[in-house]
């Protein structure tokens, strides 16, 4: 159980959650949406700049949340700055897939590199309590992207 | 102080044997995640005595079946059983008469049985209710259900920033237009203890009825309702190391008897044909359907066992503890107690800085030590001292300055992660 602990709190995950990377409201965003964990009053904005082609030029959030929950979002938003709103998704589904525990098959090329980055929130699927923590910024970027104002974790 | 046991002096002079009560309780010697558990979560619900489990496996196996129903030997024992746990109620709170306890299927739906059936009846639009700042949601969603329905305006009585419920502010919310005040006895967050007796007589000078949510006051400080005067007092026995799925409403009998049914249905009725029905009076037209027999059963149980270690002797005992840990919680760099006011009760939310309480929750559990983590059910107290969460420490009957030292190595634990 501690291993579990120090699995799921590993460097990474605390300097992200310390340091969130892209933690401002950038103005020329083309959507945005709030995610919202009821269980533990965790409140999430994230905005998205979705340009031609469905490229996401700029992912950033804004809010508070556990370590988890801001880590996540912080390394979410590097990752899907570059990518197309499709690769995204496909991409969320694999995440998910990686909290759960579930078989994610074989990876995808061109997603090696983040998935290897998103590794290290797996350690959540230890804690079941605490998968919601690290899907909340996915779940909001799902919402921005494909227009819905708001999201909750229930 | 030693670790395991603690022989704390009661008010009444007699030792307070922990070890003993702590031998009672069958969850207190699990194992969790490698440590023994250090259970500090009972202001969310409480464990349950072997007694209280034992009374009603055997009210399951050998006295059940449907109550108020069957002219059979089962059903009428059943039914004696029900009953009696009603009069050991109305005992335990000093009630006039068993007539006034109500039983219902938690304090939440005590609440909302008041707010519709009182509710509607004696409340009309214009009038002006007050609760507190420290309200469970559950003592404020009913309201705002009534206000949605009928146009009732809702007053927020305020605290402190240690979180003191301020009399003299209350007393100048109240006017000819409130006509009723609902709060708590002892706030699920902050610990504090409200001056009930003294909310119920502004309450009273200016015209208007009360309800006291005691969820949590009955376990810690316990009732006389006589004494209070208040109109209802509402509980739930999960809390007061009985079973879930029962609470109590108790209101003056001439009240309840004025009062319209919440919900219709069987064993409330005193006649029914298609055209018109008659409702019988109190606690019977509040009871409709089958109740919760066995739980009731256990709650009675779990009255008894309170009553045997005494109640006064329980909260002297809190209050050791609630000091003990106050004092070395505060010894750790970077925690803040919420919730410092002058009167407490064994409850006590902190946060730790740079260490979110979601997190401090999952990694204590780790060393076995359980707390809640989160809002609480109480949004708008979060609000008020500007966090989305804290993480809580309550204090039961069973625990020990063993348990309060365990809390201090597994937060200790999270700084070292945290860094
Ligand atoms: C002060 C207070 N009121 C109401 C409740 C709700 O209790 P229940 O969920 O049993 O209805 C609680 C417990 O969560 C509480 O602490």
């Amino acid at each position: 159980m501690e291993d579990d602990i120090r699995e799921l709190y590993q460097e990474v995950i605390l300097d992200h959650g310390k340091n969130p990377r892209n933690f401002r409201h950038p103005e020329d965003a083309t959507c945005e949406a709030n995610g919202n964990n009821p269980l533990c009053g965790d409140k999430l904005t994230v905005f998205v700049k979705v340009g031609a082609d469905e490229n996401i030029e700029d992912a950033a959030f804004e809010g508070r949340g556990c370590a988890i929950s801001v880590a996540s979002a912080s390394m979410m938003t590097n990752i899907v700055t570059g990518k197309k709103v499709s690769e995204v998704d496909a991409l969320f589904d694999i995440f998910h897939k990686m909290c759960m525990g579930e078989d994610i098959g074989e990876t995808p090329e061109e997603f090696e590199d983040d998935i290897d980055k998103l590794m290290v929130l797996s350690g959540v699927k230890q804690f079941p309590m605490r998968v919601k923590c690290a899907t909340l910024a996915w779940h909001t970027m799902n919402a921005a992207v494909h227009g819905d104002a708001a999201t909750t974790t229930e | 102080m030693t670790a395991t046991t603690t022989i704390l002096k009661s008010d009444t002079g007699a030792a307070y044997d922990v070890a003993a009560i702590r031998a009672d309780f069958p969850a207190l010697s699990l194992e969790i995640n490698g440590h023994p558990l250090a259970f500090l979560d009972s202001g969310a619900s409480a464990q349950k005595p072997a007694q209280v489990l034992e009374r009603m496996d055997q009210a399951y196996r050998t006295e059940y079946a449907n109550v108020h129903r069957g002219a059979y030997t089962l059903s009428q024992l059943a039914t004696d059983n029900y009953e009696n746990a009603r009069t050991t109620v109305a005992k335990f709170m000093n009630a006039k008469t068993p007539d006034e306890i109500i039983f219902t299927r938690n304090v939440t739906a005590a609440i909302n049985l008041v707010a519709y059936s009182y509710g509607r009846e004696f409340l009309q639009a214009g009038d002006e209710i007050i609760i507190s700042h420290m309200e469970h949601h559950a003592n404020i969603v009913p309201w705002q259900l009534l206000r949605d329905a009928i146009g009732i305006e809702i007053k927020v009585a305020p605290i402190d920033d240690a979180g003191n419920f301020l009399l003299d502010e209350f007393k100048s919310l109240l006017s000819a237009k409130t006509k009723f005040v609902a709060v708590t006895q002892i706030s699920n967050v902050l610990g504090t203890i409200v001056p009930i007796k003294e909310v119920v007589r502004l309450a009273h000078e200016a015209g208007a009825h009360v309800l006291i949510d005691g969820a949590q006051g009955i376990v810690h400080e316990g009732v006389d309702v006589q004494d209070l005067d208040a109109e209802f007092y509402a509980f739930t026995g999960h809390k007061l190391y009985g079973p879930s799925g029962i609470g109590v409403l108790w209101g003056k009998l001439d009240l309840l008897n004025k009062m319209p049914p919440y919900q219709g249905g069987g064993d409330m009725i005193e006649n029914v044909t298609f055209e018109k029905t008659t409702y019988r009076d109190a606690p019977a037209r509040f009871e409709a359907g089958t109740p919760p027999i066995i739980e009731a059963v256990g709650l009675a149980s779990a009255i008894d066992y309170v009553s045997n270690i005494g109640l006064t002797n329980i909260a002297a005992h809190e209050q050791g503890l609630l000091a003990y840990a106050t004092d070395e919680l505060l010894k750790i760099d970077g925690l803040q107690i919420i919730g410092q006011a002058d009167n407490k009760a064994g409850i006590i939310s902190f946060e730790l800085d740079g260490a979110h309480p979601h997190d401090v929750g999952t990694i204590i559990d780790s060393k076995g030590v359980a707390v809640r983590a989160g809002h609480h059910c109480a949004q708008p107290l979060m609000d008020r001292y500007g966090v989305a969460a804290t993480a809580r420490a309550s204090f039961g009957m069973y625990n020990n300055t063993g348990d309060v030292d365990q809390l201090v190595g597994a937060l200790n634990y999270v700084k070292e992660i945290f860094g």
